[in-house]
């Protein structure tokens, strides 16, 4: 019985009602919004219900949108496979603009323990009881999180390249 | 057939019956250049084009570098070919100051030389950076008749280098400037 986007609304809605928002689906992939506080309970739900059953994490990346209000600024997104009836979903958690902070999925699946490093290392999300929230891509030494909108996009240290070639003079002489 | 070979010109020295007599420096220079064992710290895409140069086709063998050592003691010539991050520039610089003198360094490719096209958070804005350079090679990737240019002229540089030139106070100077001691 292949497993449709209604019945994940279906029994996601039933448990957690206003918490579970935004369930669209968008290129075949059904994507619903997670509320911070019962964020590890959806999870749970997703991974122990037999007819759901998201055994498979295939990705976490961050999202950093400063433009929005304080709350919504920061967001993680979890991309889950159930590969028994190939469904994939999508779960995404906005944070705190200020203090980004979500409980680690390091006990559920434990391919997030480096995918919440690579978040940690480029957004500063923190991941609590994250077992070794360190960097894992960039240098070490790094103090900066490279992927948020205020860092610049290009190297501070270049020299040769010219202005001219990349549009940033007025006139082009 | 024999026509189209062209001789290289003897270095400058008394000749003689069953003898040639020239300065140190020239046979030192004239070995040097024509044994150099390079070492390929090939990183990406500017790595494939020296495989490229290393085969059959364009051959840098034929120039004396036949035997490539990827151990730094055993090299002359570092060959830095490819994008170089900057979590890798410590440990290039821990290759570069492995090697023995006389040692010499080509950067092979736009990355290596100045960053590339990858201006960005982790990419090393060019090895200079971190090792002293003596020849650069442009190019994304360059053409094996590029690498060998610069190749040849790294030969150049090794045939006219004086002997005492690493022991120079100008030298020693260019190596404080980048912490190698």
């Amino acid at each position: 019985m292949a497993l449709e986007i209604n019945r994940i609304k279906e029994i996601l809605v039933a448990k957690f009602s206003y918490n579970v928002s935004e369930i669209l689906e968008d290129k075949g992939v059904v994507s619903i919004e997670v509320a911070l506080p019962i964020f590890i309970e959806v999870v749970e739900e997703l991974k122990n219900n037999e007819i759901l059953d998201f055994h498979f994490l295939t990705d976490i990346c961050g999202i950093h949108l400063p433009d929005n209000e304080i709350e919504y600024q920061f967001a993680t997104v979890y991309h889950f496979h159930n590969m028994k009836e190939n469904v994939r979903l999508r779960v995404k958690v906005f944070l705190h603009g200020e203090k980004p902070e979500i409980p680690t999925l390091v006990n559920y699946y434990a391919s997030a323990n480096w995918m919440e490093r690579e978040t940690f290392d480029f957004y500063g999300i923190n991941f609590t009881g994250h077992p070794n929230l360190t960097r894992i891509l960039n240098m070490d030494e790094m103090i900066v999180f490279p992927l948020r909108k205020e860092y610049p996009l290009e190297d501070a240290g270049r020299t040769d390249k010219d202005d001219r070639f990349f549009g940033r003079t007025i006139h082009n002489s | 057939m024999s026509g189209s070979i062209v001789l290289e010109a003897p270095p400058q020295g008394l000749q003689g019956e069953g003898f040639f007599a020239t300065t140190l420096e020239q046979v030192v220079g004239m070995a040097r250049k024509n044994s150099l064992w390079p070492l390929p710290f090939a990183t990406s895409c500017c790595g494939i084009e020296f495989m490229a140069t290393m085969a059959s086709t364009y051959d840098i063998g034929q120039f004396g570098a036949e035997r490539v050592s990827f151990s730094p003691r055993q090299a002359d010539l570092l060959m830095v070919m490819g994008t170089i991050s900057k979590k890798m520039g410590p440990i290039l610089r821990q290759v570069y100051v492995q090697m023995a003198e006389p040692r010499w360094v080509i950067s092979v490719g736009a990355c290596a030389c100045s960053g590339g096209i990858f201006d960005t958070y982790s990419v090393l804005q060019g090895i200079d950076k971190v090792i002293p350079v003596d020849v650069y090679v442009p190019g994304c990737p360059p053409r094996p008749e590029q690498i060998i240019d610069g190749f040849t002229k790294i030969q150049d540089l090794v045939q006219n280098e004086s002997l005492r030139r690493r022991n120079s106070p100008e030298y020693k100077a260019l190596l404080n400037s980048y912490g190698i001691k």
